[in-house]
């Protein structure tokens, strides 16, 4: 099973659709913060490694609930889909519960095979535009 | 006196009902949507974003269609709405280092670990124009894609700092970096604060003042030591977790341009750096900022300061394209009181000047 940052990693990642078709139906909670929008100012470095930098801002959307248990959950995202957000921070409480294992295995291990699968063709259209150098033969 | 002046609430209204009508165009022709722009003008979208300073692709998209098309109009609507949003926190530095490259390319190495990625770009097309695309439902070959992916691509400014040849980026410790969208810049200013001007500075304005200094109005002589493309993590650290989460990716230009500095009395001659970093796609843009933020190093490395692209505050105060247009835009709003004291002033002035023409004139005929 993930950790929790490789969960919220994986959910961030998902669509509202795609959480909610694997998970079905969530069972009661609470909202206590949220779903709410708005920015969080993205940083580089001076030449990849130097002084750190303000690069410019990024919407991002986040939401906290509780499940009648207290457990609480977090959902952090990129973009303004409060809806995905609201659904990971309930899947985050779950995760964390005693059936976390097997809602692991139903929402979270699935979309993170995805996710896998799609990094993993980007890299490969990327390596086939890899350029092969030949050297020309010199004639004598 | 004051006269005070209202009207033209109807005019108004009758122009941005029009407007309307001719951003929708010949309504014989389907409507664009904002989710087909931030697909199909990709680009042009990634432009607005990252001078808007705001990475929202949805909402870039939306204001370029509310724009038809104008980008600085649509960047200035994204800065708008961004100030409508609160600031939740600060995220990580991205390490670019980690990045998932679709494209990184190297001018200055041949065979580098990782290899030369072409990616989908534009160089080596023959720049004609293809009347296939006028035709619509093309059939598309798939992507080819190699049985192996990329492998790691370690950057290419760490091989020559490895051997001492390349400026050393120190990372500064201690504080926040400065930001411009909380205060205004102050001069002299430091590093970051140039680099996040750059960053939303516009293209066009970048892109000019980098051609400048290739062309001696600042002497350099850059080479592209990596140039590359992709997606990076944006790591943030919320309180009520207490650990770093990864909140999704955005996609970033990074250039690093290595340009040979002569040395002084206590930095032995070397390798320095410029440094682009753009949101969204844009290699030229990336590469303008490169050349800039090495120009603008020149009062740093003691060297001489004469040209444009090398005065901070000329560049740093001249960059932003939304203040820009909002300066000479401003322009086109009533002066009509301002205009009226003037032309009375210039009335005055040019009565003097005729009554004292004729007094001279008088003088030399007696």
């Amino acid at each position: 099973m993930a950790t929790r940052p490789e969960w919220i990693s994986v959910l961030a990642r998902a669509s509202a659709e795609e959480i909610g078709s694997l998970a079905g139906p969530l069972p009661p909670y609470r909202r206590l913060r949220g779903p709410e929008t708005g920015l969080t100012m993205l940083r580089g470095r001076a030449g990849g490694a130097g002084a750190v930098f303000n690069l410019g801002e990024a919407t991002a959307t986040r939401c906290t609930v509780a499940l009648p248990d207290g457990t609480l959950g977090h959902g952090w995202r990129l973009g303004r889909d409060r809806h995905a957000a609201e659904v990971a921070a309930v899947m985050d409480a779950l995760l964390q519960g005693a059936e976390g294992e097997a809602w692991h295995a139903r929402v979270v291990a699935p979309l993170a095979e995805a996710q896998r699968a799609a990094r993993e063709q980007k890299s490969r259209r990327a390596a086939a535009t890899a350029v092969r150098f030949s050297t020309l033969g010199t004639m004598r | 006196m004051y006269v005070a002046v209202k009207g033209g609430d109807a005019a108004i209204e009758a122009a941005h009902r029009w407007l309307a009508h001719e951003r929708r165009g010949d309504t014989a022709l389907p409507e664009i949507t904002a989710a087909q722009l931030r697909e199909q003008m990709a680009l042009a979208v990634d432009r607005v974003m990252a001078e808007g300073s705001c990475l929202d692709r949805d909402l870039a998209a939306l204001a370029l269609k509310q724009s038809r098309g104008d980008a600085v109009e649509a960047a200035f609507l994204l800065r708008a709405y961004r100030n409508t949003l609160p600031r939740f926190m600060a995220a990580e530095p991205l390490d670019t280092g980690a990045m998932q490259a679709r494209r990184r390319i190297s001018a200055t190495y041949k065979d580098l670990p990782g290899g030369q990625v072409l990616g989908p770009t534009f160089d080596y097309t023959h720049r004609l124009l293809d009347f296939a695309l006028a035709a619509e439902g093309a059939a598309l070959p798939a992507p080819e894609e190699d049985a192996e992916g990329t492998g790691p691509m370690p950057q290419v400014t760490g091989f020559l700092a490895g051997e001492g040849l390349m400026r050393e980026e120190v990372p500064e410790e201690g504080g926040a970096p400065p930001d411009l969208t909380r205060e205004p810049p102050s001069f002299p200013a430091s590093r970051p604060l140039r680099l996040q001007a750059l960053a939303r500075g516009d293209e066009g304005f970048l892109l000019g003042l980098g051609y400048s200094t290739q062309r001696g109005y600042g002497n350099a002589h850059p080479f592209v030591a990596e140039l590359r493309v992709g997606e990076v993590e944006v790591l943030v650290e919320p309180p009520e977790l207490g650990f770093a989460i990864s909140i999704g990716e955005v996609t970033v230009t990074e250039c690093q341009m290595a340009t040979q500095f002569a040395g002084s009395r206590e930095e032995p001659p070397q390798f320095t750096r410029g440094y682009g970093l753009i949101p969204g796609q844009n290699e030229r843009k990336a590469m303008a900022m490169a050349l800039v933020d090495r120009a603008l190093m020149a009062r740093e490395l003691g060297e001489e300061a004469t040209a444009p692209a090398q005065d901070e505050e000329f560049v740093l105060l001249h960059s932003d394209n939304v203040e820009a247009t909002g300066f000479v835009e401003h322009l086109k709003l009533p002066h009509h009181v301002d205009f009226q004291s003037e032309l009375e002033k210039l009335r005055s002035i040019r009565r003097r000047w005729e009554a004292e023409r004729i007094a001279a004139r008088k003088e030399a005929a007696e």
